[in-house]
């Protein structure tokens, strides 16, 4: 036995876990969803395979087009604010925080420890009506009156930055860790003040970071519908409710698989486009 | 008739509906009944045992330990919060169950799926107790598939103090008098239903230009909204004064009018819709005798009165109604007469219509 096919050999092994998880639970049902999306569903379940494209023709339906769009800009807001609530703060958990640190990062990842559905409740509790918010600003005030903020789009809008945040400051936080600090003191040696040296050393150097957070929140915010429904009071239909509908109350697995896979793929030559503009060496910090 | 009757129940006694009343519900999505473990071996199980699948929290505890008692076997429970997702599972193949408990327009699709077992009345003597109007359903013509379990009515659970006066009508859901303190149903076939009644058609009608008609009433009555909500999130809304006026169910009404007075239930007109959940067994199912002997169980007067006393809906077993708690059965709506009763629509599947509801609902909410 050479060395070589040994080392082979072992690979395979390590592989094998991950790869047979994979295999399985990723690419089996992805491949079912792929051939359902061909199909024709029966009213009472069931799918008749054609390998016809009509519901891939039947997402260009304006009615569902709009839904689409309607998620990605919502999806693409959130990542927006993400970033310009996050950036600072993982800058300032880095740099500044000293001892506090990991203190801050714990406080940070805490929210993850309850269920996003609980803590979505939460923010129910707390912009209803008679909820805090209200109180607390007709305290301060501010308000005159009970003042409603639940089941708007601002609501809307606000619960998924809450949700999604966390996933834009940690990879932040891990490249700005990584950042070589003398970097910054070489750029403000060479007379570059602290501005210009943000953005000519810091930012560039925690491009992965941005990165890893932009497509963490993206992705999954595109596809939310749990949280839209619950602080918006389900007045819009976004694209993750149109395939739960699909798959559920309307019984229309093939559509819905249409739908999903359009999604998908979607998703996926938004991330390459994103990682071909900002430069492929780039992922390599993460 | 999605997410209905949600672990209501044990939600309220948690939390004694306080200020924590969102906390709460979500809380109960992990709370288990108490009473049956939740299904460990379904499908195979010992040869005494029945594997129940039911809607959360819809039966009393002490129905289950008096069947245990009487018949020695033990009962399994497993639980569903939509029809559609009890439907999913037993498509999937999840058999194992003895007793399934589907909606009405959930039945007609079952039977027509051939997923359930055709009923042999002659082991169930108690059918006899089913009030007339609960006998021989547009969904299920001679109870050939489904034997009813408890039934309900949608309509508007209101402030009768702040609105200032008594709704009688589904007027009062398009009144920009009460704009954004209006909440409908988030479900397609009851959101279209009332707008349906309200125009005074069928609510199983498969014309597209009444259909029409429906969704621009629901576009032009989206403004006035709150929102689309589920049952159990409307109804806690209307009780702290949130909202004035919701689409809801009768059973959900029935958890709060007793605490507070200001709060009423109305079966609207001109027309109004009725739900029935029903008892059906699974083809396949691995305790048949059992089965029966559940069903012919759950019909006698002391046990559909033990459960109504539990859930609080409105009950299809008539000679269980005198032992039914004088509280409940003061309420008028809760059996209400014949008068009422018929006025009130049987929601049915509608077939290829589905999709024309859902596009519908759809537009409605991309409006």
């Amino acid at each position: 036995m050479d060395e070589k096919g040994r080392w082979s050999r072992g690979l395979v092994a390590l592989l094998f876990p991950a790869g047979f998880w994979l295999g399985v639970f990723f690419v089996v049902p992805l491949l079912f969803i792929l051939v359902y999306s061909f199909g024709e569903s029966g009213i009472y379940g069931g799918i008749t395979i054609t390998f016809h494209p009509s519901n891939y023709l039947r997402v260009f339906d304006p009615l569902y087009l709009d839904i689409l769009v309607r998620s990605v800009v919502i999806a693409a807001l959130n990542t927006l604010f993400c970033l310009i609530l996050g950036y600072p703060l993982a800058y300032l958990i880095c740099f500044k925080a000293r001892r506090w640190k990991t203190l801050l990062i714990l406080l940070v990842m805490i929210p993850f420890w309850t269920n996003l559905l609980v803590r979505t409740y939460a923010w129910m509790v707390i912009l209803g009506g008679n909820g805090v918010a209200s109180h607390l600003l007709e305290f301060l005030g501010i308000t005159r009156g009970p003042v409603d903020f639940l089941f708007t789009p601002q609501a809307v809008m606000m619960g998924m930055v809450y949700g999604y945040l966390p996933f834009m400051i940690l990879p932040l936080y891990a490249s700005l860790e990584k950042l070589d600090v003398r970097l910054k003191e070489a750029a403000q040696d060479l007379g570059a003040n602290r501005w210009r040296t943000f953005w000519r050393v810091t930012f560039p150097l925690s491009i992965p970071g941005v990165l890893a957070g932009s497509i963490l929140v993206f992705v999954p915010s595109v596809g939310e519908f749990v949280i839209p429904d619950l602080l918006g009071g389900s007045r819009t239909v976004l694209i993750g409710n149109l395939i739960q509908q699909q798959f559920l109350n309307a019984r229309n697995w093939a559509f819905g698989s249409a739908l999903a896979m359009t999604l998908s793929a979607l998703m996926l030559a938004a991330i390459i486009a994103y990682i071909r503009k900002v430069g492929a060496d780039k992922l390599e910090g993460i | 008739m999605t997410g209905k009757r949600i672990s209501r129940r044990s939600f309220l006694r948690l939390s004694g509906a306080g200020a924590l009343a969102g906390l709460g519900v979500a809380a109960t999505g992990c709370t288990v009944n108490t009473t049956a473990q939740q299904g460990e071996s379904k499908g195979g199980g010992s040869k005494n045992q029945l594997n129940l699948y039911n809607w959360t929290d819809y039966i009393a505890p002490s129905n289950i330990k008096d069947f245990e008692k009487k018949t020695g076997a033990r009962v399994v429970q497993d639980f569903y919060t939509s029809n559609e997702e009890m439907l999913a599972k037993l498509q999937a193949g999840g058999t194992g169950y003895d007793i399934i408990v589907p909606s009405d327009y959930m039945v007609q699709i079952m039977a027509k799926s051939k997923l359930l077992e055709e009923l042999d009345h002659s082991r169930i003597p108690n059918f006899k107790n089913i009030g007339k109007d609960f006998r021989s359903l547009p969904f299920d013509p001679g109870n050939r598939h489904s034997i009813p379990w408890q039934w309900g009515t949608t309509g508007i659970f209101y402030n009768r103090r702040k609105v200032g006066k008594k709704i009688e009508s589904w007027d009062a859901m398009w009144d920009p008098g009460f704009k954004g303190k209006i909440a409908m149903l988030d479900d397609a076939r009851e959101l279209i239903a009332a707008a349906l009644e309200h125009l005074g058609y069928s609510i199983n009608t498969k014309d597209k230009s009444k259909l029409e008609e429906a969704k621009q009433l629901l576009i032009k009555q989206k403004p006035l909204l709150k929102g689309y909500f589920a049952d159990t999130d409307s109804d806690q809304m209307v009780a702290k004064g949130d909202l004035l006026l919701a689409q809801n169910y009768s059973g959900n009404a029935m958890l709060y009018i007793f605490k507070n007075r200001d709060l009423e239930y109305v079966i609207p007109g001109p027309s109004s819709d009725r739900w029935t959940d029903n008892m059906c067994i699974p083809k396949g199912a691995p305790h048949l005798d059992l089965a029966y002997e559940f069903i012919n169980f759950m019909l006698s007067p002391e046990q559909g009165a033990a459960l109504t006393n539990y859930t609080m809906y409105g009950t299809p077993n008539h000679a269980a109604i005198p032992l039914v708690k004088k509280k409940i059965r003061q309420v008028p709506w809760w059996n209400p007469p014949e008068s009422v009763m018929k006025r009130l629509q049987v929601m049915q599947d509608v077939g290829e219509a589905t999709r024309l509801y859902e596009r519908i609902f759809t537009e409605v909410k991309s409006a």
